[in-house]
């Protein structure tokens, strides 16, 4: 377990600024306590600080997982976002897709989003901007990326894709084992 | 007399005495039927050949237990009780398909209901989930499933957060709401313990062997999310099972690790509340794996009990006595034996300083004080068991401990008189150096005390309780070293000193 260095610092954040762009800085700095960012392994944990100063204890092999993963950096040094992720990125996303129930499914399954499943997107959303992707009634579902702008959806026909898709909740049952 | 009346008489006559002679009849088949007679040897020679009759086998089980009911009454002559409960435990084994050491154990605990418990092990519980408060709350959880064709209640009045699923249209461990984290699927009798523990918001808590973290989560929710929980399983590959669920679950304030819970204690130790549901052989949940009835004999018990005798005592090592808030510790299993239960705990309260205290739960049935030939402590009362056959629940034992003080009886004698030996060895070894090196005229009493202090069978016998020679003994050991020095320096100067001399 370690800080992250500057350049791992950099990818991280990039990649996390496309969905909650500045509302990064709304998670570090809390008013219910300091929370800070841990590699450990190569996946990356947002974690309370007295609670990453009690997880010290536990000895590297042995440690598995604190407070919440959101990601893991790959051999290559890109930073690679998992759907652990959600609860954080959820209440600060800035750009949002809403699915018809019907596409819910698909999605959930790992299927990328149609026009045919689209309920709702956040006005001025521009081509590959990350987004959240809800269902109707307000489920966060995963997150992904807009394969065409707002105004492109507007006139495109049902079975172009409108967002391709990144990570959703079912990886919990279908990925379980490569969450850590 | 009419003739009419004459044969009005006759024919009642002849009908009193067709009724009597009916009851007569039936007295004896009662009787008859009473007298039930134990098979023997040669029927049983000749019933083994075939294969088992269900029927006959069900019919003999029942007779047997009415026998055995009124025994003296209604017994053969020539046959020991033993007999029949040999016979009954036999046919037992073949029409549940239980091994026969098993079977010993269940009617021991239950000599009354016993088939009532076995039939309760061929049906399923009922399917029960529990909402994650952290995320929605129970009324809008059932709204939503109900929306999806889901038939479900309320669990009862001792839980608010579980429901009770009677029938589905949709997988339950798939619904969006489930992948959301919205609820967890998991055991009623799994609630208990976690109540049990109480855990309170801010606190240090430990779930020893926590897989697939279920009971972890219940405890995160109920603490809101704040405070410290430390989830740990023996095994690697079932700890990603608590990873999946405390993110899906939306948990932040769990640190998951991997440790032999035997060794945990020093790893880390001073949680408030520890929670153990120890592994167990699984004689409370058969219904949910009927392998348990065949292939669970004697050693496995034995086996398990002692492996829940060592993690027990390493959790109430872990546990801080000193805690303003905890210093609890709960034990639970979800086996009924009073090997893996009852004898774990009575073991743990005479090698710590603990004691049992009410588990908080107002239903259950109390722990067994006597059982056969045990006799535990009264207060044994205060644990809780629960059977599937009464409450509906999987077969599950809750026991809560409070720890009143951190000190480990026996052991604290233990490495006193081992580090005093060891320093008493190490001082004996210096004097001896000393008095080499200085010859023999400087103070001559004390190495002789300290040659007193070295005689280890002596000490141990005079040591028991009594501090004042324990201080005397710290005294002189922090004192011994400088000394030591001091006749070292003095040494090198008398040895300076002796040389002028004799040349002198």
């Amino acid at each position: 377990m370690r800080p992250l260095t500057d350049e791992e610092t950099k990818s991280f954040f990039d990649k996390l600024s496309k969905y909650i762009g500045e509302n990064i800085k709304l998670l570090l700095e809390r008013p219910d306590g300091s929370y800070c960012f841990r590699l450990h392994r190569d996946r990356i944990f947002y974690v309370r600080e007295d609670l990453m100063k009690k997880a010290g204890n536990i000895s590297r092999k042995n440690l598995l997982s604190m407070g919440t993963c959101f990601g893991k950096m790959t051999k290559t040094g890109k930073f690679h976002l998992q759907i652990t992720a959600l609860d954080f990125m959820a209440p600060y996303a800035k750009h949002k897709i809403w699915l018809k129930p019907s596409a819910e499914q698909q999605f959930v399954y790992g299927h990328h989003v149609m026009k045919s499943g689209l309920g709702r997107i956040t006005e001025n959303t521009s081509q590959y901007e990350g987004v959240v992707v809800y269902s109707m009634n307000d489920l966060p579902l995963g997150f992904g990326v807009a394969a065409k702008s707002t105004q492109d959806c507007r006139h495109a026909d049902p079975m172009t894709l409108v967002a391709f898709h990144q990570a959703d909740i079912g990886e919990y049952i279908r990925n379980e084992e490569a969450l850590l | 007399m009419l003739p009419i009346e004459k044969a009005a008489k006759k024919l009642n006559k002849k009908q009193e005495k067709d009724r009597k002679l009916a009851e007569a009849e039936l007295q004896t088949n009662i009787s008859e039927m009473e007298k039930y007679t134990l098979p023997s040897g040669q029927e049983i020679e000749k019933e083994s050949q075939q294969p088992p009759d269900l029927q006959l086998i069900l019919q003999r089980i029942k007779e047997v237990q009415h026998v055995l009911g009124d025994f003296k009454g209604r017994r053969e002559p020539d046959r020991t009780r033993q007999d029949y409960l040999d016979q009954l435990i036999k046919d037992l084994c073949a029409y549940y398909s239980y091994n026969e050491f098993l079977m010993e154990k269940l009617v021991q605990l239950f000599p009354h209901e016993i088939s009532e418990f076995l039939e309760a092990n061929e049906v399923q519980r009922p399917v029960t989930i529990r909402t994650n408060t952290l995320k929605t709350r129970r009324r809008d959880l059932a709204q939503a499933l109900i929306n999806r064709g889901v038939n479900l209640d309320p669990i009862g009045k001792w839980s608010k957060v579980g429901l009770v699923v009677y029938d589905s249209q949709v997988p339950l461990g798939a619904t969006p709401e489930y992948l959301a984290g919205h609820y967890i699927i998991q055991g009623g009798s799994s609630f208990l313990p976690v109540m049990a523990l109480a855990p309170q918001e801010n606190e240090r808590i430990l779930d020893m062997s926590s897989a697939p973290g279920g009971k972890t989560t219940h405890i995160a929710s109920l603490m809101k999310n704040t405070g410290v929980i430390f989830a740990n399983d023996a095994n690697k590959d079932r700890a990603k099972a608590i990873v999946g669920n405390v993110h899906r679950m939306g948990i932040t304030n769990t640190v998951i690790c991997n440790y032999d819970g035997r060794k945990f204690p020093s790893v880390m130790h001073g949680f408030d509340r520890v929670l153990l549901d120890a592994p167990c052989s699984g004689t409370g949940v058969i219904a949910k794996d009927t392998e348990v009835k065949m292939n669970k004999d004697e050693k496995d018990i034995q086996r398990c009990s002692h492996l829940q005798r060592e993690l027990l005592l390493a959790a109430i090592d872990c546990c801080d006595a000193k805690s303003s808030t905890g210093g609890y510790i709960v034990y639970s299993t979800c086996s009924i034996l009073v090997d893996e239960n009852e004898s774990v705990i009575e073991y743990a309260l005479n090698k710590r300083n603990v004691k049992l205290v009410p588990t908080g739960l107002d239903f259950g049935k109390e722990g067994y004080v006597n059982f056969e030939r045990h006799r535990f402590h009264p207060n044994m009362k205060l644990t809780r068991r629960f059977y599937p056959h009464t409450h509906n629940l999987d077969g599950f034992f809750v026991a809560k401990l409070k720890k009143f003080s951190n000190k480990i009886p026996g052991a604290e004698e233990k490495t006193r008189v081992a580090t005093e030996m060891a320093d008493s060895v190490n001082v004996a070894e210096d004097v001896k150096k000393e008095v080499a090196v200085k010859g023999e005229n400087q103070s001559g009493e004390e190495p002789v005390k300290d040659n007193k202090d070295t005689a280890p069978g002596k000490k141990d016998n005079k040591k028991k309780g009594s501090s004042k020679w324990n201080k005397k003994d710290t005294a002189k050991k922090t004192f011994k070293p400088g000394k030591f020095k001091k006749f070292k320096n003095n040494d090198g100067k008398s040895k300076q000193k002796k040389k002028p001399k004799s040349k002198n």
